[in-house]
């Protein structure tokens, strides 16, 4: 059984495509056994909504009279970028406040943009021949901007560690509170509906692939950031541990509040939930196969977060089935787990991108270019060195 | 038997009283203190846990009252926000008495308002800012 990528598009566009959900083709599969499943399903689809800190948005505000080359621009008190043309700039979902510091950073400025609210805009240049202004304090909201879209470096990882805290004092991480003496475990992926443990290989996920990026129609970038797809793969070929990443793009003007919402991890800074979904054409059964795995079937790394070094050490693999039975054992002890990423609202993302497809006729775009594969490309760490030793 | 937790205000000048002392000595009562703000000459506030027979019980909160502090049910002292919620989990995985927990099929929150001991560790660890302890 195979199917092509425009025969699923001409049934998409005719209103006959089947899509199911990552998690209902599980179940199909499990009843009616792969080969079935993929004859039936056409489209499946995922979901992700988790803090994913390498987002942010290009803005344009268009030109004040007399204009100004922004320099130093905040918006909300939340310093953006002044490394662009002269009314251009990227706001990044980490950036704290100047005042409120972590409580409010650029995630917030983007959440209440969305949400409609007047953002102020203050911004200083040099003063030239050509932008004369050196001060400007303003207010703007989203419909006032020119362009404004999410470009996020890094989203959507393939897997992700599950932390622990052996120390003996409590830690602030991008993985949430770690009770000391292994007090609790937090884990962050949508399992069995994440959008590449549906594609391990990235055969279908690649440049140019139409995705559903935080409520707008958007599409894959590029590569993402720290893209790994070299981590060690269990026996379907999944990633055991973080492992590839995408770059998205996406109108900030067609996205929802409904699935980006800012956040602020205690002790560690600002972050952004971004909701994520990708469509998956079943193309024949090697991809049918891994869609149809479930949360008892893949696997994340247990990882103690209290030794503070790049290399952490690994503990365990444990299933997403026993994480989200809200216990894991480690060591003989039984530690409490909890998510970062909701599943709900991932849910809520895959079932959204099934309507869009069977509603608004969505049809899906094969790579352009392909993310590079297992085996292609390393991952490399920062060392610490002189000019000397260059 | 009676177990309930009481919010208690207490007025600046009655900011420094022993009560406990005497819902103890006088009454025969179990105070656990929850969590307590109180300095001279401010006003005061006590989470507080008081366990004893139902007539020890009523007698120690008349005896309260007649102190001139505020009694309430607490149960109320913890809010919500499920506009702002977005049932990541993330407070589950710090509340060790389990007040709050996902639900197994749906994957939505649950809070059981019986078990919370007011530790606010899911109000620091909350990234939306969605759960307030009204203190």
């Amino acid at each position: 059984m195979s199917k092509s990528w425009e025969e699923i598009n001409a049934k998409i566009a005719s209103g006959e495509a089947v899509v199911m959900t990552a998690e209902e083709f599980g179940s199909l599969a499990a009843a009616e056994g792969v080969s079935e499943a993929a004859r039936i399903v056409d489209v499946v689809t995922t979901g992700t909504f988790g803090p994913m800190c390498s987002t942010g948005a290009f803005l344009n505000f268009g030109h004040s009279d007399p204009p100004i080359k922004m320099g130093t621009i905040t918006l909300n008190d939340v310093p953006a970028s002044g490394g662009l043309a002269a009314v251009d700039t990227y706001l990044g979902a980490t950036e704290p406040s100047t005042t409120r510091g972590i409580e409010y950073g650029g995630a917030h400025v983007i959440e209440d943009l969305l949400r409609g609210r007047a953002v102020r805009l203050k911004a200083s240049g040099p003063g030239t021949d050509c932008y004369p202004r050196t001060e400007i304090d303003t207010w703007v909201t989203l419909d006032d901007l020119n362009q404004a879209y999410l470009f996020n470096p890094r989203n959507c990882y393939q897997n992700y560690a599950v932390a622990v805290n052996t120390g003996d004092r409590a830690l602030y991480t991008y993985l949430g509170t770690l009770l000391p003496r292994l007090a609790n475990a937090t884990y962050c992926s949508a399992g069995a509906l994440s959008p590449l443990l549906n594609d391990p290989t990235y055969r279908t996920v690649g440049v140019g692939t139409r995705c559903f990026v935080a409520g707008a129609p958007g599409y894959v970038a590029w590569e993402g950031t720290q893209h790994n797809p070299n981590q060690q793969r269990d026996g379907h070929g999944e990633p055991v541990g973080p492992a590839g990443t995408i770059a998205v793009i996406a109108d900030l003007k067609q996205a929802s509040a409904e699935y980006f919402s800012a956040a602020t991890m205690a002790g560690y800074g600002v972050s952004a939930f971004v909701g994520i979904g990708i469509p998956i054409p079943v193309l024949d059964e090697d991809l049918a196969a891994t869609l149809a795995l479930t949360d008892a079937e893949l696997t994340a790394t247990v990882f103690d977060y209290g030794v503070q070094r790049r290399s952490r050490p690994a503990l365990r693999q444990v299933t997403y089935a026993e994480l989200r039975s809200g216990e894991i054992e480690i060591d003989g002890k039984r530690v409490p787990t909890g998510p970062i990423s909701s599943l709900p609202v991932a849910r809520r993302i895959a079932t959204e991108l099934r309507r869009w497809i069977t509603e608004h006729r969505f049809t899906l775009a094969p790579p352009l270019q392909p993310l590079p594969q297992p085996g292609s490309q390393g991952f490399r760490p920062l060392e610490i060195r002189t000019e000397e030793a260059i | 038997m009676a177990r309930k937790r009481l919010d208690l205000t207490f007025p600046p000048r009655q900011a420094t009283k022993a009560i406990t002392y005497h819902l103890v000595k006088d009454f025969d009562l179990v105070p656990n203190i929850l969590r307590a703000q109180i300095q001279p000459e401010q006003e005061g506030r006590m989470l507080l846990e008081l366990t004893g027979s139902s007539e020890q019980f009523e007698a120690g909160v008349a005896f309260l009252r007649h102190e001139g502090i505020d009694v309430r049910e607490a149960a109320s002292d913890i809010c919500l926000d499920d506009d702002r919620c977005v049932i990541c989990g993330l407070c589950t995985a710090v509340c060790r008495p389990g007040a709050l927990s996902l639900a197994a099929e749906t994957g939505e929150l649950v809070f059981d308002k019986d078990k919370c001991v007011y530790c606010e560790a899911c109000v620091i660890a909350c990234p939306r800012r969605a759960v307030t302890l009204r203190f």
